[in-house]
């Protein structure tokens, strides 16, 4: 049996080319995709390379997933911000979504208009436990459908309202869907049904409108969002299979051109005694995504994000030609940094910036608090300061001289104190981009996408700058 | 018996306020509750104020019933009620009740402190949860 896996990106279209009785990757390529061009000219480019450094090769299942014009793009509402708000954000991020802009409360009109702004594919309302709340859920659901925009309604909120939504929706002329409250009950989540009502809509809706329908029809399986075959597979790897262990808990960083994906396959329990959890309940395997940390498409955010001052201090590189470059990535995403050049400098830099900021944002925070009997603790969130594993995803990591220079910045210093990070973590790389695709072979082989994942993982040493070059055909 | 004629249930938040950490009492407060028909919200001890009116307004609470054991009630209990205003639970019935105050005091003196807060009730120690049930019941029209 003979695997072809596609990855159809914003700004690359990845292949491999999986032997199942061999349980080995034959090899892989990529190629350039702008977002305005047919994604099967990227396809049949990468193939072609694919073929020039393998040789023919026949496949038997064709798997895909995509993240192609800019991936899922979603915004979320629920009520209070650090409830229903956050486990609407939390339910669209395990899906593969980017998550615009997360709302509370009813929105404003401006708030109204950002959305419309936003043009996302998908909006997810939420608000109110089961029979709690259900005027701001109603209210919202009002407004979103007199919202300009071709997206689809997904409303996962207080079921006591779907009566009066189903009336609001059915006259609206939106793509709508009612399923089941990500919160039904205070601080209980219930994100599965959420998650697949986005993968339905993926498969339905948004296959098509990126572009995808003939790609669709070249195989009989489904596409998946690129981010939730990642988180697939980043699971599979962790826990195993009921026959053969995974590999334990880990932190995964995929850094691209548009975004920053985090991954934590771990429980997150404090590690420290007489700390008091708060929020949500956290999921084993997480996943965040930072749309405003990016290599190329958003690398002006990161760049406002973590200052010119500090990456010139960081590099010894000027801050004007630190501008100069990031305006040029922004221009022309498919800009690429020479071996052994400044920009290359700059860029592994940069990469190390969006690491720390995405990373960061993903852990748990650790608070003191005083109280009239002292200093307490609280950890909201995730403490993964005992997490023994970080991995690299993504083509600056994947390219890198010295991987493990970058992945250093998602481990914990004194500037993030308070932050979780995992603080004395080995590092592995994902060599070949492999991830999405055994996300994708775990769905049908798991225990091949397992053994191969498990190859996959180069150790990195903190010292060993000159690793072995990954075989991509670029 | 279900709270509130027949169809809806009336739901109550509570917990145990500030840094106090005495479980027991929370656990026996809920259970009775629960065990005379009302939809309850635990949250459990150390709870700030901003907790049990988030948890209020997502599951729009009928009531919010606070305890407190530690002796702190009053310094934790502040600013509550202009809270629920600012956070729309106009007119939340808030009860409180436990060991509220420091020491032996003369209660009047601190139920007037308390509803001078905007507390609608507030219990000496003692009082017994069926107390507070019998004015749930009186407050929420049950
Ligand atoms: C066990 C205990 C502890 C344990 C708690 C363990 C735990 N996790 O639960 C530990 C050792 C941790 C502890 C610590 C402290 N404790 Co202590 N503790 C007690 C003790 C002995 C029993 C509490 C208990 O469980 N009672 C049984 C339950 C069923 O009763 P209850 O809690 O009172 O709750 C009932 C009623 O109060 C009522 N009720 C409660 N809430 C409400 C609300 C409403 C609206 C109504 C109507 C009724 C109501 O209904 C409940 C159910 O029947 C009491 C003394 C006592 N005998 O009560 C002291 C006591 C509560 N503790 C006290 C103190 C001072 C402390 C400390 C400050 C001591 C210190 N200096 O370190 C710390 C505070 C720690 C903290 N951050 O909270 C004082 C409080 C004094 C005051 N308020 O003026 C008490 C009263 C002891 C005393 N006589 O001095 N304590």
């Amino acid at each position: 049996m003979r695997y072809l896996t596609v990855d159809f990106g914003s700004t690359y279209t990845k292949l491999a080319a999986i032997d199942a009785t061999e349980a080995r990757v034959i090899g892989v390529a990529s190629a350039f995709t702008t977002i305005a061009t047919d994604v099967m000219v990227g396809f049949h480019a990468a193939l072609n390379l694919l073929r020039e450094h393998i040789g023919a090769f026949d496949y038997d299942e064709l798997l895909c997933c995509s993240s192609a014009g800019g991936g899922l793009k979603m915004v979320a509402l629920g009520l209070v911000p650090e409830l229903t708000s956050k486990a609407a954000k939390m339910a669209a991020e395990s899906a593969g979504a980017k998550v615009v802009r997360t709302y509370a409360y009813e929105i404003s009109a401006t708030e109204q208009a950002e959305i419309a702004a936003i043009n996302p594919d998908i909006v997810l309302l939420c608000g109110g436990t089961d029979g709690g709340n259900k005027d701001v859920i109603v209210k919202n659901a009002a407004l979103i459908c007199k919202t300009p925009g071709d997206f689809s309604i997904i409303a996962a909120g207080n079921k006591s309202a779907s009566r009066e939504l189903e009336e609001i929706f059915k006259h609206s002329g939106k793509d709508c869907v009612i399923t089941n409250n990500v919160m039904p009950a205070f601080g209980r989540l219930d994100t599965e049904p959420a998650r697949n009502a986005i993968r339905d809509i993926f498969i339905e809706r948004i296959i098509d409108a990126k572009g995808l329908a003939a790609v669709q029809r070249m195989t009989k399986h489904e596409i998946m969002p690129t981010p939730f075959a990642v988180l697939k597979g980043c699971e599979l790897l962790s826990l195993g299979t009921d026959k053969t262990s995974g590999i334990g808990d880990f932190l995964a960083v995929d850094l691209g051109g548009a975004t920053t994906d985090v991954y934590s396959m771990a429980k997150g329990a404090p590690s420290l005694s007489n700390v008091l959890v708060k929020g949500l309940p956290e999921p084993y395997a997480k996943r965040t995504v930072e749309g405003d940390l990016g290599m190329r498409y958003s690398a002006a955010f990161l760049l406002e994000e973590a200052g010119a001052r500090n990456i010139a201090d960081a590099c010894g590189i000027a801050e004007d030609e630190i501008v100069a470059w990031v305006r040029k990535c922004v221009a022309d995403p498919g800009t690429l940094a020479p071996q052994n050049s400044r920009e290359r400098a700059l860029d592994e830099t940069l990469a190390g910036c969006a690491i720390e900021i995405a990373v960061g944002r993903h852990c748990g925070v650790l608070e003191q608090i005083y109280t009239p009997l002292g200093e307490t603790y609280t950890l909201t969130g995730k403490d993964l300061s005992e997490t023994p594993r970080v991995i690299g995803i993504g083509g600056v990591i994947q390219n890198s001289a010295s991987p493990a220079k970058i992945l250093r910045h998602a481990v914990f210093t004194v500037k993030n104190t308070g932050r979780m990070f995992p603080k004395a973590p080995a590092f592995l790389l994902d060599k070949r981009y492999i991830f999405s695709a055994m996300g994708l072979v775990g769905m049908i082989d798991p225990e091949l996408a397992l053994a191969i994942m498990k190859q996959e993982m180069h150790p990195l040493t903190e010292d060993e700058d000159g690793i072995e070059k990954p075989e991509t055909v670029r | 018996m279900s709270r509130g004629g027949g169809m809806s249930t009336k739901t109550i938040v509570t917990g145990v306020i500030g840094a106090d950490v005495h479980a027991v009492g929370n656990k026996i407060l809920a259970f009775a509750l629960e065990e005379a028909g009302f939809t309850v919200v635990n949250l459990g001890v150390m709870v700030s104020q901003e907790e049990f009116i988030a948890a209020a307004v997502e599951t729009a609470a009928d009531a919010i019933v606070v305890s407190s054991l530690y002796g702190h009630g009053e310094i934790d209990c502040q600013g509550m009620r202009a809270k629920c205003d600012e956070a729309g639970l106009k007119d939340i019935p808030l009860l409180v009740g436990g060991n509220i105050v420091v020491g032996k005091q003369e209660f009047g003196d601190v139920e007037t402190r308390f509803k001078a807060m905007g507390f609608t009730r507030a219990y000496p120690p003692g009082t017994t949860v069926e107390t507070a049930i019998a004015d749930l019941d009186a407050l929420l029209g049950a």
